[in-house]
């Protein structure tokens, strides 16, 4: 869990700098998506860089998941018989308490994002198309409840980060009494920043602000 | 004050069980909650019935024998605090109290309120333990231990192995418990020749008994009498890592 979670983790917070370059304007978006592709040519053949990436994330996805199912089968396998006082303990927070529905969310998200803008099923335009062209077509204010669905996709992605990543510390055996609160500031701010630089694309385009 | 009690009635291991209520009037507000139990009690043996059948032995919070789910929180709405020393002016006049027994598989239910906490005994001779000639005290100062660390370890040390922290864990796991223990003894010198194969051989009981894995919710620190922080779980986790991968484990 805490493994392939920082594996994701680092990934987001590329995803997120290389999504802020829509700021940049067209050109800059563009060519930064053409560089992805040709990383290391001519030493490598096209696409190799990328292709890696992909394989260690999906693996990292698939893992982590059957990580999440082993340990959700574990905990109905610990308690057969449930409580029967309804009771909302938030111990930690509100996070920790949204990180199995969360999770599922995220996943159903993460396809819906990859028919969208890696597979142009549900994307108002084609593999004809810029990256710059899909992405604002994608978030047209027309589209708007699009835009509606990543704002919450990624607020709840932010939820599981603000937990995951204190969390995984803690399974690796990171966490000392003294660290405790450094942790704990590095997960909030990690999650605020990887959140507000994801959702801030969308909106920006939604509002007009880059067209 | 007036209370209404529902309670888990199960008459053995084997019975399906269910909540069945009682009425109670006239409860001392300075009464603690298993004072209030005995009261109940007096009044169903009185009607000819069966006295609910629940665990206590000290009653001043030192033993871990009590063991309640109050209201879906184990040991009751006050913090750091065991049933035995909560007391009935914590509740509102009129209030309806759930009391259930704790829930785990590896706590099976033996009658009504009780449970059959052995698995934490079997995790504890798993490797809760130093090896130390029994007989002869040494003099306590010809050890010496760095005040933080027997800080530290004393406070893990306040564990009580009540299964409060099982009873509140979504994941119905003991890290807690494994933690407090693998702190408490870990920190000390004496401690240091079974260090890394207690942590192993513990972990590997505590699976084995079909408690769940943490997933760090924290519940478990919140609902501990003895308020054991979450960060031994931590080093729990450190210590598991460096025994397995860092191939610290002897046996």
């Amino acid at each position: 869990m805490a493994v392939t979670g920082g594996v994701l983790v680092l990934y987001l917070v590329a995803h997120m700098i290389g999504n802020l370059k829509i700021f940049l304007g067209e050109e800059d978006f563009n060519h930064y998506a053409h560089w992805l592709r040709t990383i290391g040519e001519p030493a490598v053949p096209h696409r190799t860089v990328l292709t890696l990436i992909e394989v260690v994330l999906g693996l990292s996805v698939v893992l982590h998941m059957w990580s999440a199912v082993s340990l959700g089968k574990r905990a109905s396998h610990a308690r057969p018989v449930k409580y029967q006082s309804k009771k909302k303990s938030h111990a930690q927070g509100y996070a920790v308490h949204t990180m199995r529905y969360g999770g599922v969310i995220i996943a159903l998200y993460i396809v819906w994002h990859l028919l969208d803008l890696t597979f142009f099923v549900v994307n108002p335009k084609n593999s004809d198309a810029t990256p710059y062209e899909r992405m604002v077509s994608d978030f047209d204010p027309s589209r708007w409840y699009i835009t509606v669905w990543y704002v919450v996709a990624l607020l709840l992605v932010g939820l599981h980060l603000n937990h995951g990543i204190w969390s995984a510390f803690q399974t690796l055996g990171l966490r000392t009494p003294r660290s405790h609160r450094a942790l704990r500031g590095l997960a909030g701010a990690v999650a605020a920043v990887v959140t507000l630089g994801f959702i801030s694309v969308p909106l920006s385009i939604t509002f007009g602000w880059v067209s | 004050m007036k209370l209404t009690l529902r309670v888990w009635r199960q008459s053995g291991p084997q019975d399906k069980g269910a909540m069945v209520e009682y009425k109670l009037d006239d409860i001392s507000p300075d009464a603690s909650f298993l004072e209030m139990l005995d009261v109940l009690n007096e009044k169903l043996i009185a009607d000819g019935g069966e006295p609910i059948a629940f665990d206590h032995d000290c009653r001043e919070g030192i033993c871990g024998m009590c063991s309640l789910v109050i209201n879906g929180t184990p040991h009751g709405p006050e913090r750091a605090t065991t049933t035995c020393q909560l007391h009935m002016r914590k509740f509102k006049d009129g209030e309806v109290i759930d009391v259930e027994p704790w829930r785990a598989k590896a706590f099976p239910v033996v009658k009504d309120l009780v449970v059959d906490r052995s698995a934490f005994d079997r995790i504890v001779q798993s490797g809760g333990f130093i090896s130390a000639p029994t007989g002869t005290a040494p003099e306590a100062h010809s050890t010496p231990v760095p005040k933080p660390d027997a800080d530290r370890a004393f406070e893990a040390a306040e564990c009580i192995g009540c299964g409060a922290c099982v009873a509140a864990c979504p994941n119905g796991s003991a890290a807690l418990f494994l933690g407090a223990k693998v702190t408490h003894l870990g920190l000390m010198p004496q401690g240091q020749p079974e260090r890394w194969d207690r942590v192993v051989s513990m972990l590997d009981t505590h699976d084995e008994e079909g408690f769940g894995g943490c997933t760090n919710t924290g519940e478990c620190t919140v609902a501990c009498p003895k308020g054991i922080p979450l960060d031994v779980i931590g080093r729990l986790n450190h210590d598991y890592l460096k025994a397995t991968a860092g191939g610290k484990k002897r046996a």
